[in-house]
């Protein structure tokens, strides 16, 4: 876990590259390398535009307000923003626990999101280079490409996501920007038509996301030299987990692993996440790197995302996906996996997972139920912590005598991932760019590395590969060597 | 036999004293309001009750019917007019639909859907318009302020407090608590007075509510300000 290519020893002499936009990740990514005379990576560093202005224009606004205001920090994933701030403020409402009705809503409402998500990274943004390769001509490396060459896999990509957002649509009232979950439970239980809606469809969604499952472990385990090894590095896992140590995507307790497996923290309640967690500032990125307090910056960064969930709990509680894990974990051979490609493994058989526990809720007959609010001696404190589609998310509010938020915090899973896609972009960029004539096919694998955290750049961008990417080499005087265009 | 004037070409009767507005409602003709109330004399700040009678301008809200005008109303040009005028109250203040717990609610709102406003058009003012949430039941949030003074004149006239007022002229003018702290929690402000409740768009709000009702459900969700306006005319 060292910091090597962080920062170069004589960076004047260097030549820079930068990659920028990164296309196809949500939101405004840039790669800078500086490469010697000879071609050799000295420095590699992802540098990402984080919009932390959204804390200051929370506070002073009234808490009632903030569920709905923070879906606007994302375009893609605003019903994780819009639950984890709920969440961190049924305390303030009173609402210790809420009611099994809102419980459950809101749960629909993130599985039907962590699906919609899951399959829009994974066929549309991930797929293209994972079917036709790194390399692939660019103008065949998107959505479009794969419905031409493989179009039942397009088709149930398409159709998996409408599934998830028509999910979000029956719980939160809308596609986008919903506002069905409120402080202390949900404003809307489902209509029993939405409901049948809904489970038409339900065991097909489960099969094709069982199809996606196989399909990516296929990708992986033909090719597994490339997907063993791609940006391999080593780190901490963390995520949420159930009390009895399931997955579970919506509440729990934090736990981390460290790289051999071993759990190293365990139990820690969400609601002492600062205890545990500190962020770093470096002078270079705006984004800031966390780490586990007591295990210091050097040691103690981690991973979160569908790569740390699938192996930090010790079950997923749906028989389809445990299977699917129990045969991922197997190839770990007594060891976590940490390559990122396997992101895309872990990724599908949380799709899965989502699919199986939307199916079972549906048959919930609390759904249908009017007992939607809880209330109580208001608090002025609280934290919300969720597992969103990209990884740990945490909001934590503290309200003031008058209503209005006096203190505003937000952890996003991208952050989290900082240091890691930081030590993915680092290994590409040693492996496979060192010493090599610069393409656009070369740069790609580095963007590959990146996507495959799914990181969610905090402005909306749909890319679908169609977001230009710049390529500049610029010489030690900052001269422009060359520059090339493309990704269109 | 009754006097009457033409709207958009059609008769509509009119007793003396009555304004184009009320005369046109109770024909069953809308012409839009923000400014106006049933309750309190016609304020004419709004403008958006703007129609052409004998060929000038006027605030149909404060101008009284006259026997053979041939009054245009809803004409494309009268409703560019209209248009334009939501867009100037728009980027006077700050709106911010998406998040505002109003929305659906909103009068403000629901006629710039009625006029099809599609665009800001001018550049937004962003006033800087800090919250009063001192007050335990009622949260002024000043940023959606429209000064139609509705909340001014129901505090004085019917609740007999005198909470609100306006002062400052252009940009600057804006609404303030007659207190002098200038805070609302030290008025004898209650969430049961009239003027807690008439605010027309979201400026004064009862605490804690927030987004209770989904949006979806909310008035200008299931009906349009037009057809509303009308059949609470009929009522
Ligand atoms: S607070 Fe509401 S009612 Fe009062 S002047 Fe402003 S917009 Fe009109
Ligand atoms: S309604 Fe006539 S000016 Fe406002």
């Amino acid at each position: 876990m060292s910091f090597e290519l962080e920062t170069a020893a004589n960076r004047e002499s260097l030549r820079r590259v930068a990659i920028d936009p990164v296309s196809r990740v949500e939101g405004h990514g840039k790669v800078t390398l500086l490469l010697d005379n000879a071609g050799h990576v000295k420095e590699a560093r992802l540098h990402i535009v984080e919009f932390r202005g959204f804390e200051k224009f929370i506070q002073g606004r009234p808490y009632w307000e903030v569920p709905v205001m923070v879906q606007r920090l994302c375009g893609i994933c605003p019903v994780s923003h819009h639950l984890a701030a709920s969440k961190a403020l049924d305390p303030v409402v009173g609402a210790t626990r809420i009611t099994p009705t809102a419980e459950k809503i809101r749960r629909l409402m993130h599985y039907g999101q962590i699906l919609q998500s899951h399959a829009l990274h994974f066929f549309h943004l991930s797929s293209p280079d994972l079917l036709f390769g790194f390399e692939s001509p660019v103008h065949q490396r998107n959505i479009v490409g794969v419905a031409a060459a493989y179009p039942h896999v397009a088709k149930e990509g398409v159709l998996l996501r409408k599934f998830g957002q028509e999910v979000i649509r029956v719980t939160a009232g809308k596609r986008v920007h919903g506002t069905g979950a409120i402080p202390g439970g949900v404003n809307k239980s489902v209509s029993a038509t939405d409901r049948d809606l809904l489970r038409k469809d339900a065991d097909q969604v489960v099969s094709w996301s069982r199809d996606a499952v196989h399909l990516a472990r296929r990708l992986h385990e033909s090719n597994s030299p490339l997907y063993d090894e791609f940006g391999l590095f080593r780190s901490h896992l963390f995520s949420l987990v159930r009390a009895d140590g399931a997955m579970d995507l919506y509440d729990g307790h934090l736990r981390l692993r460290d790289a051999r497996g071993q759990i190293v923290r365990d139990g820690l309640p969400c609601t002492d996440y600062e205890q545990h967690i500190v962020e770093e500032v470096k002078p270079w990125s705006y984004m800031k790197f966390p780490f586990i307090r007591d295990l210091g910056p050097a040691k103690g960064w981690y991973k979160v995302g569908p790569l740390a969930r699938v192996q930090n709990c010790d079950f997923i509680p749906s028989p389809l996906a445990e299977a699917e894990r129990q045969d991922f974990i197997a190839r770990g051979d007594g060891e976590p996996i940490h390559a990122p490609l396997a992101y895309h493994w872990a990724r599908m058989i949380e799709m899965l997972h989502a699919a199986e526990v939307v199916r079972d809720l549906l048959d919930d007959p609390d759904l249908l139920s009017d007992d939607r609010l809880t209330s109580g001696p208001k608090g002025r404190e609280g934290v919300g912590i969720i597992e969103a589609p990209r990884g740990t998310l945490i909001h934590h509010y503290r309200v003031g005598e008058d209503d209005l938020i006096s203190y505003c915090n937000l952890i996003v899973s991208t952050t989290h991932n900082n240091q890691a896609m930081n030590e993915a972009v680092r290994q590409v960029a040693r492996r496979y760019l060192d010493g090599r004539q610069l393409t656009e096919g070369l740069l790609n694998h580095i963007e590959v590395a990146i996507r495959a955290f799914d990181p969610c750049l905090s402005c909306a961008t749909h890319a679908l590969g169609k977001m230009p990417l710049a390529v500049e080499l610029v010489d030690e005087h900052g001269q422009l060597v060359d520059r090339a265009i493309s990704g269109g | 036999m009754t006097k009457q004037f033409l709207l958009d070409g059609q008769p509509v009767p009119f007793e003396d004293g009555q304004t184009i507005l009320e005369a046109a409602r109770k024909a069953g003709h809308y012409i839009p309001s923000l400014c106006w109330h049933q309750d309190f004399p016609p304020h004419g700040s709004c403008k958006l009750c703007i129609v052409k009678a004998a060929g000038r301008h006027v605030s149909a809200c404060a101008t009284p019917a006259k026997e053979g005008w041939e009054v245009e109303s809803n004409t494309p040009e009268m409703n560019g007019e209209r248009r334009g005028l939501l867009q100037m109250l728009f980027v006077e203040g700050n709106h911010f639909c998406p998040s505002c717990e109003k929305s659906g609610n909103c009068e403000l709102q629901a006629l710039g859907y009625e006029y099809e406003m599609l665009t800001p058009r001018f550049r937004h003012f962003f006033p800087e318009r800090p919250v009063d949430a001192s007050h335990p039941d009622m949260l002024l949030d000043f940023n959606r302020c429209i000064f139609c003074e509705l909340c001014v004149r129901a505090s004085r006239d019917v609740d007999g407090k005198s909470v609100f007022a306006l002062t400052g002229r252009g940009i600057h003018k804006h609404l303030t608590v007659n207190a002098e702290s200038g805070r609302l929690a030290d008025t004898n402000f209650s969430k049961d007075d009239l003027a807690a409740r008439i605010c027309p768009v979201g400026v004064i709000l009862p605490k804690g509510r927030g987004f209770a009702v989904p949006i979806g459900e909310r008035t200008f969700d299931t009906e349009t300000i037009r057809s509303k306006t009308l059949k609470e005319e009929e009522s």
